[in-house]
């Protein structure tokens, strides 16, 4: 579904991206993880081109996103992302987060988006919240409603990049069920995430970044299981990251 | 000499007829200036923040050239260089015979225009680059994004500096003495040449000046606080 061929990326002469490929199918859950800087949310990012390439191609859902004639903001509507930071309208509440983008980008009327978001928004189990303002909810059920946002667009593949990252511990949990809901109902995922143990349960692929490079790519279940198959950079990792 | 002020010539009918259309004219300026120049302004700070050096270019001049120029001098050239033919143009006779009150309107709209420019600026700046991500994830174009996702925020972030530049331009208008359109100064002037009042005429405009004006900026002061409780 979406095929990352061969790309690079560079800010000024400095490169973060260097000869990236990987393919996700249909149904995958794909954990990018690595230490910070090597690159994975600029990876992610790459993938509906909120960050252009330099060199290379994706291909979503057989579009390539540097073709010039890609309806960029189409392809992109169909792409779901969660962010770090939330990232939800603060000057809009929760309902119309969720009904904006339905309107003005699916054309969908305003009944049935409204219908779409809260369906959604109940599945975040957030239901109570619709008439309030991003800033009165706390961290983690802002996060749970940006999760709702993308989905109310029926994506066909979602990307979350480090989306508990800036949540107090007690609320990761909450996030994360969420994730897990939605990959076992088969939907297509991408997250770069410092949660291993999401990882390890949830994930069927693993790849693992250092310096702006692909360094692992293989079924989490390797991963995690036969460390003693792992690159020196990798095992060294998850030396220090499963040692709690 | 004494200060012997008089003003009984300031009586309900001479305030209807020589006072209030200035205020209303003063009044009338700021309010059309302002949405034009915040308008025009948002546009010019638009391009000064897109990718295209050229257009960056067009807006960075526009603003640095109209912010260096004495506003009179800018009223004057406004006036003497726009030919009557288009007063007539947008507004028949009525246009041609407030030649100076059009020029006025015109002049303030684009001079106002490079200082909200900057204004909006710094709002748009102020937020964030995770919006603009948000945005465009979701599938919005550019110029959706701007207009539902950035612009409403920006603007909500800059009320209160805007509605303060708003005020100078308020008492700024006053300037438009130089090319004898009739606004509140004006009207104040006119009596005290009619009625041989002159110096007894600057009070009050001053007083009148100072109410608005200061009455203003606390309506400001009040909103400031709202809006950072919101936030």
């Amino acid at each position: 579904m979406i095929d990352i061929k061969n790309i690079s990326k560079w800010y000024g002469t400095f490169q973060v991206l260097t000869d990236c490929t990987t393919t996700i199918n249909k149904g995958d859950v794909v954990v990018v993880c690595g230490p910070s800087g090597s690159g994975k949310s600029t990876l992610i990012k790459t993938v509906n081109a909120l960050e252009p390439i330099q060199k290379g191609d994706i291909i979503v859902d057989g579009t390539s996103i540097s073709d010039k004639k890609t309806d960029l903001p189409k392809l992109r509507s169909r792409v779901g992302m969660v962010f770090q930071h939330f990232e939800l309208f603060p000057h809009l509440s929760i309902t119309d987060n969720l009904t904006l983008a339905q309107i003005k980008v699916l054309g969908r009327t305003k009944d049935e988006s409204i219908k779409r978001g809260m369906k959604m928004l109940d599945r975040v189990g957030l239901s109570a919240h619709k008439d309030k303002f991003p800033g009165q909810l706390s961290g983690g059920q802002q996060q749970r409603v940006a999760i709702a946002r993308a989905l109310s667009m029926d994506p066909i593949v979602m990307l979350f990049d480090e989306p508990t990252s800036a949540l107090d511990p007690e609320m990761v949990g909450e996030v994360l069920d969420v994730m897990v809901a939605l990959a076992h109902e088969g939907m297509t995922m991408m997250c770069v995430t410092h949660e291993m143990g999401f990882a390890k349960r949830v994930s069927n692929k693993v790849i693992f970044m250092d310096a702006g490079k692909i360094v692992e790519d293989c079924a989490s279940a390797d991963f995690f299981g036969k460390p003693e198959e792992r690159s020196p950079r990798a095992k060294d990792f998850l030396s220090k990251i499963l040692q709690h | 000499m004494a200060l012997d002020l008089d003003y009984s010539v300031l009586t309900p009918e001479v305030i209807k007829t020589n006072i209030l259309p200035g205020l209303y004219y003063s009044l009338e300026l700021t309010f059309v200036a302002m949405l034009g120049g915040v308008i025009l302004g948002t546009l010019i700070a638009l391009m000064r923040l897109s990718s295209k050096p050229w257009l960056q270019r067009i807006a960075a001049t526009y603003v640095d050239t109209l912010r260096s120029i004495p506003l009179l001098m800018v009223i004057l050239w406004f006036y003497l260089l726009i030919p009557s033919g288009f007063y007539s143009m947008i507004a028949g006779s009525f246009g041609e015979n407030h030649r100076p009150e059009f020029a006025a309107v015109i002049t303030f709209t684009f001079f106002e225009a490079a200082y909200y420019s900057e204004i909006m600026r710094a709002g748009i700046q102020s937020v964030s680059r995770g919006q603009v991500y948000a945005g465009y994830a979701v599938g919005m174009t550019y110029s959706q994004c701007m207009r539902l996702i950035v612009l409403p925020q920006a603007f909500r972030n800059m009320l209160p500096v805007l509605l303060t530049q708003t005020i100078v331009l308020f008492q700024d208008t006053s300037l438009v003495y130089a090319i004898g359109a009739y606004d509140f100064l004006h009207g104040f002037q006119t009596v005290g040449q009619v009625y041989n009042r002159p110096n007894e005429m600057v009070l009050p405009a001053a007083a009148c000046y100072f109410v608005l004006s200061f009455s203003l900026s606390m309506l400001v002061r009040r909103l400031q606080k709202k809006i950072q409780i919101i936030r």
